[in-house]
């Protein structure tokens, strides 16, 4: 792979172009976490008014709190269904439009439309299908037998946060596992069919190996969107309920920190994250170094 | 275990251009089959139909005897050869080579042993632990070559195998499949488009041109008895000089075009005084003579242990002349074109007219 570098003559104008991202990032994200970690190793009184530094406090009542290490556990399980879910849908849908010759623009688009939706609208066409008063699919359910009401039932309420944040995530999924077995190249699949393999061993032996990479970086991906980037979504439908049923981590910040007002435990949850985050960038960027080197 | 290949009425469109128009072809046992053309003339289509890897063709497939036109590749017993070598990158030399064994179930110690036999066959053992890309371009050639003799198939298909290795390697490579497949004596089509591998390796060409067959003989028949022009221009280098000329003298002799009447060696051809036609005559047949048709030379290329030169007749055709050795390159000289290698084709529809 060839590298393309500009470079750009004097300091003026690459830190006026640098300036506007540098300054989003200092408001948005610097400051805030600044506040965070500042807040974390706070108490503040119950009007809001002063606060006592209180050091490692927080976070040893985080460890002690069995609602947290709930949250921490339901988050993992939140992440593993919704990777595996959203990414083996995706997989067998971008193998399906590999081989699709006739509309495969048609199909390739309409794949990728629902990365477009807002989480809340996203969350909104859930709700319209499985809402337990007003959606059109309860009836269905109810007809099979299934008492449909993921407002009172919590493993429906799990259920549903986690099929409509693997739905969003499908189609960006399908981007890369698409761009990456039509990297593999259509002769090698040919040449393992004259050898004698049949569709399930070449994907087993061929296609899944060669996609390993992908499989790699699409799996951290995955698990920081469905910790950091699916409280919108969860938000919308269940507001982490029913109880706590469906709080993971990030809505757990929200509602402790923004609708319970302990900005103390909030923050000390909030900082305990933000290292998770770093740890998943910090796996991500060596797994994308080491894609690098094998192309 | 060499297999007889029959194809009948063989065809394949792409929506509406037809780029394989029914081929009729019975390859013998052990025999090598060259099917040459120049790209897009079908010949690579030809070769996936026959492998199974290109779906709605019309005609059928017979593998000794058994239709086997609507298998899957994977169930017809075939190896492939192809032009890029499509290894397996994830897996090392052996594994490549074992892939198609391990799915006959083959017990481990007769794959070890087998996969041996073929690398030693090919100099590739000390290879067998390395990846694809850790090979050069001669060796994976190899490699590709291993990995479709070891499976010991009833037919191989080479699809231009050798047309990514440098010419260096090219020679080697193109002496030594041939070596291999008359060793084996497995039944073999192999595609090209370059003349010289189609003339060395075939037991028989197959000349294609856009998707029809044009003629199918032993190399050298095609090349001294070409059934057509284009055939005659695509075989041989540098190509056959070709000279329009009208029937002349009862049909026993041509005219060219400058008043110059060449007598045919081999008989009468059909047709009126004054019919048109092409009289084809290779650059090595061309003689040099003292007294003869004037030749202006316009260019010469020395290859060392031959000359090429080319000129204008009077006329102003083009004639290409081949002669061995290095030679100073005069500015004229004379030619005669030698009746006995002359060829005559119909300036209409470029076929070969033979004596009556």
């Amino acid at each position: 792979m060839s590298e393309r570098r500009t470079v750009f003559p004097g300091t003026a104008l690459p830190v006026l172009l640098l300036a506007p991202q540098l300054l989003l990032t200092a408001v948005f994200f610097l400051w805030p976490a600044f506040g965070a970690l500042t807040a974390s190793v706070q108490r503040s009184d119950p009007f809001g008014i002063s606060t006592t530094f209180v050091g490692l406090e927080n976070f040893a009542d985080l460890l002690a709190d069995p609602l947290y290490l709930a949250a921490v556990w339901r988050t993992l399980v939140f992440c593993a269904a919704v990777s595996l879910l959203s990414m083996g849908a995706a997989l067998l849908l971008a193998l399906c439009a590999d081989g699709v010759v006739r509309g495969r623009v048609f199909y390739r688009t309409a794949l990728i439309w629902p990365y477009a939706v807002a989480p809340v609208v996203s969350a909104a066409v859930w709700l319209l299908m499985l809402h337990p008063q007003i959606g059109w699919l309860t009836p269905a359910l109810e007809a099979l037998g299934i008492a449909w009401n993921y407002r009172l039932d919590d493993t429906q309420a799990m259920l549903l946060v986690i099929l409509a944040s693997a739905w969003k995530q499908v189609s960006y999924n399908f981007i890369f596992f698409l761009a990456g077995l039509q990297a593999i190249p259509a002769n090698v699949v040919e040449a393992a069919r004259m050898d004698g393999a049949g569709p399930v061993r070449r994907f087993a032996t061929i296609l899944f190996p060669l996609l390993a990479p992908t499989i790699g970086f699409l799996l951290t991906v995955n698990i920081a969107y469905s910790a950091f980037e699916t409280f919108g979504t969860i938000e919308a439908l269940t507001q982490g309920g029913p109880g706590q049923a469906t709080q993971t981590l990030m809505v757990k910040v929200y509602r402790d920190g923004v609708v319970n007002l302990d900005l103390g435990a909030s923050s000390a949850q909030s900082v305990v994250l933000m290292a998770g985050t770093m740890g998943l960038i910090l796996l991500q960027a060596r797994l994308m170094r080491r894609r690098g080197d094998a192309s | 275990m060499s297999a007889r290949l029959e194809l009948s009425g063989l065809a394949k469109d792409f929506g509406r251009t037809r780029v394989l128009a029914g081929i009729d072809l019975t390859v013998e046992p052990g025999e090598m089959l060259v099917i040459v053309g120049a790209s897009g003339c079908g010949k690579s289509t030809l070769l996936r139909l026959v492998a199974g890897l290109e779906a709605g063709g019309a005609g059928r497939v017979l593998l000794d005897g058994r239709d086997i036109t609507g298998l899957d590749p994977a169930a017809r017993d075939m190896a492939m050869v192809f032009q890029n070598y499509a290894l397996y990158p994830h897996m090392s030399v052996f594994d490549n080579m074992a892939y198609g064994l391990r799915i006959r179930g083959l017990s481990r110690a007769e794959l070890q042993a087998r996969v041996a036999a073929t690398a030693e066959l090919l100099g590739l053992s000390a290879l067998l632990d390395r990846k694809p890309r850790q090979l050069s371009g001669g060796q994976r050639q190899r490699v590709a070559m291993g990995r479709a003799i070891v499976r010991e198939p009833r037919l191989f298909l080479f699809d231009e195998p050798l047309s990514n290795l440098d010419a260096t390697l090219r020679l080697a490579m193109r002496v030594e499949i041939r070596r291999l497949q008359k060793r084996l004596g497995t039944t073999s089509l192999y595609v090209t488009h370059d003349q010289t591998e189609a003339m060395t390796l075939g037991d028989r060409l197959l000349v294609m041109h856009e998707g029809k067959p044009v003629q199918l003989a032993p190399p050298l028949e095609v090349y001294h008895r070409p059934a057509n022009t284009y055939v005659a221009g695509f075989i041989g280098a540098p190509p056959m000089n070709f000279l329009p000329a009208t029937l002349a003298g009862d049909g026993s002799a041509a005219c060219l075009e400058g008043g110059h009447v060449l007598a045919f060696a081999d008989g009468r051809r059909a047709g009126g005084e004054g019919r048109a036609l092409t009289l084809g005559i290779r650059p090595e047949h061309v003689e040099v003579v003292a007294e003869g048709l004037p030749l202006t030379v316009d260019l010469a290329e020395p290859l060392g242990a031959e000359t090429i030169l080319i000129g204008r007749l009077p006329d102003g055709r083009l004639l290409s002349v081949r002669v061995p050795g290095e030679m100073p390159v005069p500015e004229r000289l004379h030619v005669r074109l030698p009746a006995r290698h002359l060829h005559v084709f119909d300036a209409a529809s470029g076929l070969r007219l033979e004596p009556i």
